[in-house]
């Protein structure tokens, strides 16, 4: 059964026609057009389709559309700072934390949601914040330094 | 597909009782859906909008806790995580942030998968369950739900609302951990938790042990015959009864003969672990990290 329902992302209003059964990975990216958002395993195992619901870390894939509606979604797209990279994007950037890239949206939503709660995280604390994030390029390292210095430059204001 | 979402609990309770399934985080569900596994019920009713099952308070004998409070908030809550730290235990271990955001006790309990991490530390602790329906609420203890792999004694229409946990009282507290291949998304390969009360002298005056992924449900005993013997020895004992008990199957994870022997290892560092706490100590959650099951970082 097809149903009309609102979703917030990144701070506006879609309206959206989808059948029940859509997860909210496949109206994010092809209904609303936001391709920040990545499909990789589509089984809830590797995180690239991560997005945060009312600020928490959720896989988008294996998540139904219209469980999201009227909640606060916020995509990689939100994350950036008007036409600017976001801090953390930044970072990740300098610190040499990105190559193929597929996994970074992934990686940037679960950094994000870490450091809204443990703003000053030890490498352990940063390991298990992106716990749920598989990246096959970097060996994880210098996405760890990456989230490291940018919450030395949060916490430095 | 119908969908609904649920602002009251007895709006949920009326569309189970015309055949509708409850989602909270959809964990479970929609990832079975999409492995194939399962098809998606195909009228679902949304409980997770539903304040009243977020709680978790003291009782008067111990805490009740909301269906729908998130291994997140369990793994986090100041109660849980130093008097019922073997809950604590489990629930952080549960697949990755993403999903301990969103899975909740009450999805964990219910889904019956014999390789639950909250599953083995509820039924030693002697957790109950409140099952909710039109027709009234019964409390069922926990053990006694699972009736098989993905299978409860739970109608159709009832609806899992709280769990409630008995205070383990002085000198007693109790301990999870469970092998694993690596260190995020991953299903116990075998699991075992862990009651102990001590005596003044520091012998057990109770113990009890669960397994997870040995049986088709979590396997539960009490080790009556180790009272006012020392934690050494009856770790021993746990560890030889916990292999010898165990109905393993063989599969993609691990042969048999392997879980047998390493559920009985698991069982004798969660005996210990468990003394350790009930003696006082603290050991951070999970007990896995802290005595260092898994891959090092």
């Amino acid at each position: 059964m097809s149903e009309q329902i609102h979703l917030h992302v990144n701070g506006v209003d879609y309206p959206v026609t989808i059948a029940q059964e859509r997860n909210l990975l496949s109206v994010i990216r092809g209904e609303i057009g936001l391709t920040g958002t990545k499909e990789g395993c589509d089984d809830c195992e590797c995180g690239a389709c991560m997005v945060l619901l009312d600020g928490q870390p959720v896989n988008s894939c294996s998540y139904l559309a219209v469980q999201a509606q009227d909640r606060e979604i916020t995509t990689v797209e939100g994350l950036a700072d008007g036409q600017a990279l976001g801090m953390l994007q930044r970072n990740l950037l300098e610190a040499g934390g990105v190559q193929c890239g597929f996994c970074t949206p992934g990686m940037l939503i679960s950094a994000t949601a870490l450091l809204a709660r443990t703003p000053e995280p030890s490498e352990e604390q940063v390991r298990i914040g992106l716990s749920g994030n598989l990246c096959r390029c970097t060996g994880y390292t210098k996405i760890v330094q990456a989230v490291q210095r940018a919450a030395t430059e949060l916490t430095a204001g | 597909m119908s969908f609904t979402i649920a602002r009251t609990v007895e709006d949920a309770l009326a569309a189970m009782a015309t055949g509708a399934r409850p989602i909270a985080g959809g964990t479970d569900l929609v990832v079975g859906a999409r492995h194939g596994k399962a098809p998606l019920p195909s009228a679902l009713v949304a409980i997770d909008r539903l304040r009243e099952l977020k709680s978790c308070e003291r009782t008067a004998d111990g805490v009740s806790i909301g269906a729908l409070f998130t291994h997140h908030d369990i793994e986090t809550h100041p109660l849980l995580t130093t008097v019922y730290a073997g809950l604590a235990d489990g629930s952080a271990l549960v697949g990755s942030p993403a999903t301990r955001h969103v899975g909740t006790i009450g999805g964990n309990i219910m889904n019956a998968s014999p390789a639950m991490d909250t599953g083995a530390p509820l039924a030693v602790m002697g957790a109950e369950v409140e099952l909710r329906s039109l027709r009234g609420s019964r409390r069922v203890p926990i053990e006694q739900l699972w009736t098989g792999p993905g299978r409860t004694c739970a109608e159709p229409d009832e609806l899992c609302v709280a769990v409630h946990i008995p205070a383990p009282g002085e000198r007693a507290n109790s301990a999870y951990l469970r092998l694993e291949y690596r260190r995020a998304m991953e299903i116990a390969v075998v699991g075992a938790a862990a009651f102990v009360a001590l005596a003044e002298d520091g012998t057990i005056a109770a113990l009890r042990v669960g397994l997870t992924a040995v049986s088709p449900t979590i396997f539960t005993g009490d080790l009556l015959g180790q009272v006012g013997r020392s934690v050494a020895d009856a770790a021993a004992v746990a560890a030889e009864l916990s292999s010898q008990q165990a109905t393993p199957i063989s599969d993609v994870r691990a042969s048999d003969r392997y879980r047998r022997h390493t559920v009985g290892v698991m069982a004798r560092r969660a005996v210990e672990a468990a003394a350790r706490r009930a003696a006082g100590e603290t050991i951070d959650i999970p007990v896995n990290r802290a005595i260092g099951i898994g891959a090092a970082s």
